[in-house]
């Protein structure tokens, strides 16, 4: 076997009974979501920052009444090239940076920040740095599409 | 490259032995992501309304939020540490250095790019799920994907 091969299928190998713990635990986040969503919300808008909400609105974004924009996240929105790119590409980022940073804002911003580990500290830099970038650079010309 | 797993990210820890892999083991996980879950939505963790605003440094919000979550776990791992405490299955709690590598910085950037697109990092997408927005099921599928993507071409990016 070659070794590229080798170091691949390790990579992949992970996924055993012993795992199965990280699907529990999972499958508990999007439990716990729909009961704070369902019976622990007063159903009230989101109440942004005025200076976001009048960018927004230059997106033609101005329900404010769920925690995500219904205008990006519904599946009617799904494929307008907008929420399309915001929804696949940015999942794309989200999968392949976490893993490839060897860690996300959990395991390296808070988890490996509370353990004093400095390569967890480039990384969170790096996180803010990329937000920075897409939030003020590059997302005004993916909200005008 | 020795055969040393150290990507704790990805495997757990072998020093554990045998895992409990019983339904009443694994349901312990479940209900702390249930608390988890509840919390990304009251705090508004999940929200990309204050995710972008902590990019564009319209609220203090998100930076109480993480700011908080450090401190208290700096505490906590403090707490870990002095008292030996053990882990639910018995096995003494061990913290794994983490050891530098170039993927911190460009998966880093990445990562970042697409936290300020979708508003989650991987936790959050579970409960941005489950608060009734199911279409984020398609942003799920497509970071499993880019997780894949990356076991490919592992050997060829740089770390």
């Amino acid at each position: 076997m070659r070794p590229a091969f080798r170091q691949t299928s390790r990579f992949f190998a992970t996924t055993g009974k012993k795992e199965i713990w990280n699907l529990f635990f999972v499958a508990g986040i999007l439990v716990g979501g729909f009961i704070a969503a369902r019976w622990l919300s007063d159903g009230g808008p989101v109440l942004i920052a005025p200076a976001l909400a009048s960018e927004l609105q230059s997106y033609n974004i101005t329900d404010t009444r769920h925690l995500l924009p219904r205008e990006i996240f519904s599946w009617e929105h799904l494929l307008t090239l907008r929420s399309f790119i915001l929804l696949v590409v940015g999942g794309f980022l989200v999968g392949f940076g976490t893993r490839y940073a060897g860690g996300c804002t959990s395991g390296h911003a808070i988890m490996g920040l509370s353990n004093l580990q400095w390569p967890s500290l480039v990384a969170t830099v790096c996180f803010m740095i990329g937000g920075f970038v897409m939030a003020n650079v590059l997302l005004p010309f993916i909200m005008r599409l | 490259m020795s055969n040393k797993i150290t990507d704790f990210e990805v495997q757990s820890s072998d020093k554990a032995g045998a895992a409990d892999t019983s339904i009443r083991h694994n349901f312990r996980y479940l209900l702390v992501g249930v608390v988890f879950g509840i919390v990304f939505v009251k705090a508004e963790i999940i929200s990309w309304f204050r995710i972008q605003e902590m990019f564009r440094l319209q609220s203090f919000h998100m930076y109480g939020v993480i700011g908080s979550a450090v401190v208290v776990g700096i505490i906590s791992v403090w707490i870990i540490k002095k008292s030996g405490i053990k882990a639910i299955d018995g096995t003494p709690v061990t913290f794994q250095p983490k050891k530098f590598h170039k993927g911190q910085i460009y998966g880093g950037l990445l990562f970042g790019l697409g936290w300020a697109m979708t508003g989650a990092c991987p936790g959050p997408l579970f409960a941005q799920i489950g608060s009734g927005v199911t279409v984020v099921a398609v942003v799920l599928l497509s970071a499993v994907a880019g997780t894949w993507v990356y076991g490919y071409l592992k050997e060829k990016l740089p770390h």
